[in-house]
């Protein structure tokens, strides 16, 4: 117990003593080997800092692989609420023998490092605070299981770093309860390694780092999810009743983890399902299924990532000329094949976009949070069966696979929305309809489904050779029309689709657009351009594809406009300069991040603040 | 006009009060004496005869020359002409969205066998609810005459080329991975397609029907194994296929010695009267040695090859609602603001 008090004074002094304590404003990274029982540990930190309020953020790096490969795991504390990943590493754990060397000597000056004792890194730099702990010889009296201990070591490194850092021990024993809800006995056991490290650094480490979590009230009413779960939710809140997948990752959790509250909450009293799912051969059959559903006027989705998406190419452009609603989430990473498929990148949004051959474009959506993750799976739903067009929803990784804090979400207040649907009463006063005809001069035409009972409902679904009355026809002009109305169509959804997010101070003529994940980096990056350098920046977050007017409004108002996103071929920069008036395109400038990792605030501004002080110097 | 003329019958109905012409479609647009249009003719009588009401019908085909037929039948049904080897993803998505339709898929060999060989085997494994045609001619056609995935050793081509590559034989892939009906007929033999087709709609469950189809341009001349001549020669029914819809009498005169009955989840019965061989057709392995003896003697056996009615299809054992999933109101698919409350608790 003295040790105990001894550590709460020290503390105390430190508090008052030391004017370079950094108080909730830093980073850890766990340096682990994958398959042994870390992501539980590193949720538990993650949720104990979340706890007591202080703002925060978690990142898993991790390689395509089940078991033994490195991985990391960023967390990231912030008073200021950033929570974007921070370059730089201020407190590691390093577990992994095979990366340790190399995690230590990428650490800057200053920093803390917890390691495995027999890795012996001590000695490595004489500006780095150690504290090292001989894991195996504290697991073995808490796991007498030795084939466990593997997986419960992790939980020990948990019980130092709260003690180390200040973390409320009883905030890593709630949030461990929380997580082995269902495992009596994992909790058990990992309590314990929690309590063992805990003590162990209490009794033996003075602290020399000047790293601290203190308690904050930020984080009342938040949850944490990830974005792959909270698109789930919103599809079960959209009415999603057809549901194709074919495994990948980044996107499998979406799903999975769809069918779990489907199966919770969309079973009738009857104790039938209200929904299908099913896991299709391949990404083709699972488009083609999408598709057929939606013909027969199902609401019905798909997830998948990149090469996913390329085998949809095909299905996707059939669905733009057939007019056939289907959501398509993908959540992009890098790739093909086994390129980086565990690493993020905002790679898909120019194939997304134009996908499959001839003249094809497509709505797209782009999340930038676990909250847009729920409502744009809704407005997805919504505007697929509005325009009878596949809609695509571009998450990432970062995004889909990490935890987030966020607030609760909205109940849909709107409801369900069917689109231009004729049924057999409305057919019996018309007396028949024309499939592909532009009726209301907004491009989208009245359709029927399968099963109408009235003998004028059927029509004959093909590709792009059709009239109006959806006959087979090649002849030029009803090809030229129908194109055009298409087009038509596609102009009407710049109005209906989610206008982007403007934060102008009125004062600054130069701007930033960004999108996604990249928001993040964003908010940060524009704080230190303003605070270190003096450069205030407009900034205007692109949301949905076709463009509303405001983006062409917000490059039009700037003399020049930064588009910063996480691709090396600037994807979203292309996309815009197809759409705004010629004499704008000189303004528009490109700051790109694509090397796997998330893009950061600092990697941002550094860009920024390069091109600035080169424009000033042309002038 | 006489007073003493005739009146004009009345045109003949079915049970569900329509006339064939209700059946009908859009002319075809394929070669004259393309065994595809006989198909066609015999997918008319089959739908009518049954009295299935049109508009409870969706129609489904990929691309290629029997891919086209849909629309030459059954005008008042939906239909969609999707893409090359991918029917089968398009009719499993309209399944789930209104398990009450009843399918009918037309794809070719190449269609088939070829590019769609991938999501062809994967509905076979589900035995979804479809009625799935292969109109088996051996030969591209649209793209003008290059082999197909079904062509036969041996066979040659127009141009004088001889196919080496042993043939996909559908029938024995379909019951090997659980198509619960699967049958050969050959589009000249009127009567055996349509009784086939008949217990085709009256099957729950993926029915594969394997339909020799010759094609008139580019494979119907001497050396090909998907000719008219060819076929007619060695066309060897395993037993003749009779069929008693459940609305008709059913005492029809017949020996049940020789014949077997199927009774058909609609109530109707199925009817093999045995020729020349001694066969189960609910017996899987005994279908599956057939198909390969027929193989090494280099036969062209049709009929009823394997028959199943208890296994349960793809729409069942998903355990839907008995609304069609397309039809479902808010209340019923959109989960109530409670329910989002205590997630986002838990969440907390």
């Amino acid at each position: 117990m003295a040790t105990t008090v001894e550590l709460g004074v020290q503390e105390k002094a430190a508090k008052t003593q030391q004017p370079g304590r950094k108080i909730n404003d830093f980073s850890i990274q766990v340096a682990t080997v994958n398959g042994s029982g870390s992501q539980s540990a590193n949720t538990v930190l993650l949720r104990s800092i979340f706890q007591m309020g202080v703002p925060v953020s978690g990142k898993n790096l991790f390689p395509s692989n089940i078991a033994g490969l490195p991985t990391w795991y960023t967390i990231r504390a912030s008073k200021h609420g950033y929570i974007a990943r921070k370059k730089e590493i201020d407190f590691l754990v390093a577990m992994n023998p095979e990366t340790a060397q190399e995690d230590v000597m990428s650490l800057q000056a200053g920093a803390a490092c917890v390691y495995d004792e027999p890795l012996n890194l001590s000695g490595l730099r004489q500006d780095i605070v150690f504290y090292p702990v001989p894991f195996d010889k504290l697991v073995a009296p808490v796991c007498p299981e030795a084939k466990l201990r593997k997986l419960v070591k992790n939980m020990i490194y948990v019980g130092v770093v709260d003690a180390l850092l200040g973390i409320e021990r009883q905030e890593s024993e709630k949030a461990l309860v929380k997580h082995f809800a269902k495992k009596k006995k994992a909790a058990e056991l990992n309590t314990a390694a929690i309590r063992a490290g805990y003590d162990y650094a209490l009794t033996t480490f003075t602290k020399q780092d000047p790293f601290w979590v203190e308690r904050m009230n930020e984080n009342q009413g938040k949850i944490i999810v990830d974005g792959n779960a909270a698109a789930a939710l919103g599809c079960m809140f959209a009415g999603v009743t057809v549901v194709t997948w074919y495994p990948i990752t980044p996107s499998s959790s979406l799903v999975e983890t769809l069918i779990e509250y489907l199966k919770e909450h969309r079973i009738g009293p009857d104790g039938k399902a209200t929904f299908a799912v099913v896991q299709a051969e391949d990404e083709l059959a699972a488009a083609g299924m999408v598709l057929g559903a939606g013909w027969t006027g199902a609401r019905s989705m798909t997830s998948t990532s990149g090469p996913g998406i390329s085998l949809m190419a095909e299905f996707v452009g059939l669905g733009y000329y057939a007019e056939l609603p289907g959501v398509f989430f993908d959540i992009q990473r890098v790739g093909p094949s086994t390129g980086l498929p565990t690493r993020t990148m905002q790679g898909d949004v120019m194939f997304c976009a134009f996908l499959s051959h001839g003249d094809t474009k497509h709505i797209l959506l782009l999340p930038s949070s676990v909250e847009e993750c729920f409502s744009m799976a809704i407005d997805a739903f919504e505007l697929a069966e509005q325009f009878q067009t596949p809609v695509f929803v571009l998450s990432d990784l970062d995004l889909g696979m990490n935890n987030w804090m966020a607030h609760p979400f909205k109940y849909p207040e709107k409801p369900i929305t069917r689109g231009k649907v004729l049924d057999a009463e409305e057919l019996k006063r018309l007396g028949g309809f024309g499939r592909y005809k532009d009726v209301d001069g907004d491009g989208i035409p009245y359709r029927t489904l399968p099963g109408t009972k009235h003998p004028a409902a059927a029509y004959f679904t093909r590709g792009s050779g059709h009239n109006e009355k959806g006959l087979y026809s090649e002849r030029p002009n009803d090809y030229v029309n129908n194109m055009d109305r298409l087009a038509r169509k596609f102009e009407t959804a710049r109005q209906h689709v989610p206008a982007p997010v403007e934060e102008i101070s009125g004062a600054s003529k130069t701007g930033i657009i960004a999108y996604g994940t990249s928001h993040w980096a964003l908010t940060e990056a524009c704080d230190q351009l303003r605070k270190e350098h003096n450069l205030p920046m407009d900034y205007l977050r692109v949301r949905a594809y076709p463009f509303t007017r405001s983006v062409h409004e917000f490059i039009k108002n700037h003399d020049r406009v930064y588009v910063v996103e996480q691709n090396r071929d600037a994807q979203m920069f292309q996309l815009l300069k197809l759409d705004i008036a010629a004499g704008q395109v000189t303004k528009l400038r490109s700051v790109l991040h694509y090397n796997g990792l998330p893009i950061d605030a600092r990697s941002v501004s550094e860009a920024i603040v390069a091109q600035e002080t080169k424009s000033q110097e042309a002038r | 006009m006489s007073a003493t003329s005739t009146p004009t019958p009345a045109p003949k109905t079915n049970h569900i009060g329509l006339t064939v012409l209700d059946y009908r479609g859009s002319k075809t647009t394929l070669c004259a004496g393309c065994g595809h249009n006989a198909i066609t003719e015999r997918i008319i009588d089959a739908m009518y005869e049954m009295g299935i009401q049109p508009e409870d019908v969706a129609k489904l085909s990929g691309i290629g020359c029997s891919s086209k037929t849909p629309a030459y039948f059954l005008n008042r049904a939906h239909g969609f002409n999707s893409v090359h080897g991918r029917m089968p993803s398009i009719a499993t998505g309209v399944a789930l969205a209104n398990q009450k339709l009843m399918l009918i898929g037309v794809s070719g060999d190449g269609d088939t066998a070829s590019i769609g060989v991938g999501q062809f085997v994967h509905l076979m494994r589900r035995n979804l609810p479809v009625i799935y045609i292969i109109e088996d001619n051996g030969v591209y056609g649209l793209t003008k005459g290059q082999f197909s995935a079904t062509a036969d050793v041996g066979s040659k081509l127009k141009t004088g080329v001889i196919n080496d590559l042993p043939p996909i034989d559908t029938c024995a892939l379909a019951i090997q991975l659980g198509a619960t009906f699967v049958a050969r007929s050959f589009s000249g033999d009127k009567k055996q397609l349509l009784n086939l087709l008949k217990a085709a709609i009256a099957h729950r469950g993926t029915v594969m029907l394997d339909v020799i189809s010759p094609c008139v341009t580019f494979n119907d001349h001497e050396g090909s194994t998907k000719s008219y001549k060819y076929s007619k020669d060695h066309d060897e029914p395993i037993q003749e296929v009779g069929f008693v819809p459940a609305f008709e009498n059913i005492d029809v005169d017949y020996d049940p010695g020789a014949t077997a009955t199927v009774r058909m989840h609609d109530g109707s019965q199925l009817r093999l009267r045995k020729l020349d061989r001694d066969y189960d057709a609910t017996n899987r392995v005994e279908a599956l040695r057939l198909l390969a003896e027929s193989h090494e003697k280099g036969e062209m056996l049709t009929g009823v090859f394997y028959v199943n009615t208890t296994a349960p299809s793809f729409v069942e054992q998903l355990n839907l609602t008995s609304e069609p999933l397309a039809r479902l109101p808010q209340e019923v698919v959109r989960p109530s603001r409670t329910a989002l409350d205590q997630i986002m608790e838990e969440l907390r």
